[in-house]
């Protein structure tokens, strides 16, 4: 049955995940739609990350199933490079290739993976480091760069393959406060252009200005979700407060 | 304040009873310069000692003068030894650099038969994998109807690039594994495959890593191509033997020798102290 955009775009039914003997997601289920903002939310160790990577098929799952775009992820015969070419990610680390410049960075897996012409990905991805507000920064190699700067190529990188879902993994823990909100602006933005986007954050103010769905995890189980405003200000149940007690 | 760490008191002039040995650093004690004095001055008298003590008994032409006109055919022959060291070292970087990769491969086969080979060959005397490779590979092989010579140099540079392979199989093994995981994820997420990720994304940036232990390991290897002087190639070993039959001085072995020592040293001095100067660059940066 071919995937049509009024079908969820992500959806994850009853999935398991364990590395070992701890098992760490232990039935999550959501459903994200085309153009959705949707943010993860939880303790350390909640498995919101995990849940996020399974997503883009970095770690593979034990049970339930994961669909992008109706392609099922367990399927044995599922086309990785199709699946990464519709799922772009960025991480907590930014992860950035050291021995390339920012813009290299962004060409290097249109050229190398999708095999594209080298003239228009460069015109592409100038475009890109504008869109990321880094325009003047595209010969200079990441160890030059700040963290927020080398996180927004890290977002311009991904942007690179044309994604339809944007996974971003904390992308704003290991940053200084200053740079937080230069990072975050780049994603308002993408999510405003209608990029349906997935994020795990500890930022409560930005969940709640663009998301359009909050998930609080804890030990591997969604325990409440709902839309910003109903869920920082009339939270049910009672793990969801103590954490947002916490946290703002 | 010990008066040995005094800026001008040297220690040899202290009174022992005053100097405690402990309160300098060992490479001090070991190296200063009245240590590379004495060296120096015993390095002159051993060198050129013998030709006094021979130049009343047979007034003959001077030490000098002989290494002076055998050095062209020195360095024709050093040259050669240098030509085995880079042919040797090219065929072991580029074998031990496959070796290494495959050291890390996902599938445990071939890893652990990656490991065997790398440690069977980082483990045994470069002399002994001499002699096996001249005894092994034919002085000729035919192939098609043409018949493809193996003189022995060629044998010898085999045998010489066996070790390097296994040294840099381990090199490539320790920088591929000291990249940060997260390099593989990014590379996985964006669509890269294995093959892609090492070639494109990993290989380049083990490049910084492994130079220094690389040019470490050319510096050993060229101070070890004298060795293919007793499987019968003629290099600068051979050849300062037979310069030594043809003079038939007996003054003339020692400086002769030092003579062949000051070449090495010429030539792999420089290399290992640019080798330090680049771990030094590198080792803080990531």
């Amino acid at each position: 049955m071919p995937w049509t955009p009024d079908q969820p775009i992500i959806s994850l039914k009853n999935v398991h995940k364990s590395f070992g003997q701890t098992e760490v997601l232990r039935g999550i289920s959501m459903d994200v739609m085309k153009g959705e903002v949707v943010c993860i939310i939880g303790p350390s160790g909640s498995g919101k990350s995990t849940l996020i990577r399974c997503i883009n098929a970095l770690n593979d799952i034990q049970g339930g199933s994961i669909t992008v775009e109706g392609q099922e992820l367990r399927d044995p015969k599922l086309d990785l490079l199709a699946l990464r070419k519709k799922v772009g990610m960025v991480f907590q680390q930014y992860n950035l290739f050291p021995h390339k410049t920012a813009l290299e960075n962004v060409m290097m897996a249109p050229i190398k993976v999708l095999k594209q012409n080298r003239a228009e990905v460069e015109i592409r991805a100038r475009a890109l480091m504008k869109k990321v507000r880094l325009e003047g920064k595209e010969d200079a190699y990441p160890g030059e760069l700040s963290g927020g700067q080398q996180q927004r190529v890290a977002i311009a990188r991904s942007l690179a393959m044309n994604p339809d879902v944007m996974l971003f993994d904390e992308v704003t823990a290991a940053l200084d406060p200053e740079t937080v909100k230069e990072v975050l602006v780049t994603i308002k933005d993408l999510a405003a252009e209608g990029m349906t986007c997935i994020l795990v954050t500890h930022e409560m103010g930005f969940a709640r200005e663009i998301a359009d769905r909050v998930y609080f995890t804890d030990r591997g189980v969604i325990v409440e979700y709902g839309p910003p405003q109903s869920f920082f200000d009339d939270a049910k149940d009672p793990r969801t407060k103590q954490f947002l007690s916490q946290i703002l | 304040m010990n008066p040995g760490r005094i800026k001008g008191h040297l220690p040899v002039l202290l009174p022992a009873r005053k100097l405690m040995l402990s309160d300098i650093p060992l490479h001090d004690r070991l190296f200063n310069v009245w240590t590379a004095g004495a060296l120096l001055i015993a390095f002159l008298v051993t060198a050129i000692g013998p030709s006094f003590a021979q130049a009343e008994a047979a007034p003959a032409r001077s030490i000098l003068t002989i290494l002076f006109e055998w050095t062209p055919s020195i360095a024709k022959a050093f040259g050669f030894n240098v030509l085995i060291s880079i042919m040797a070292m090219a065929i072991g970087t580029v074998l031990g650099v496959g070796l290494g990769v495959l050291q890390v491969s996902p599938r445990s086969m071939i890893r652990r038969l990656a490991w065997i080979v790398t440690q069977f060959f980082r483990n045994s005397p470069w002399l002994v994998l001499l002699f096996y490779c001249i005894l092994l590979i034919p002085f000729k092989i035919t192939l098609f109807g043409m018949s493809v010579p193996f003189p022995g140099w060629i044998k010898a540079v085999i045998g010489l690039s066996l070790p390097v392979m296994a040294y840099m199989s381990e090199y490539m093994r320790g920088a591929i594994n000291s990249i940060p995981s997260g390099q593989w994820e990014s590379a996985q997420s964006l669509g890269f495959t294995r093959f892609q990720t090492m070639r494109d994304i990993i290989l380049p940036q083990t490049i910084k890593r492994v130079l220094p232990p690389w040019m470490n390991l050319y510096a050993v290897l060229t101070m070890a191509t004298p060795l293919v002087s007793i499987v019968g190639v003629n290099e600068v070993m051979s050849l300062t033997r037979a310069a030594l039959s043809a003079e038939s001085r007996v003054d003339l072995l020692i400086p002769m020798y030092l003579y062949i020592l000051c070449w090495f040293f010429l030539y792999c001095y420089p290399i290992s102290t640019l080798t330090g100067r680049l771990e030094r660059r590198y080792s803080v940066k990531l």
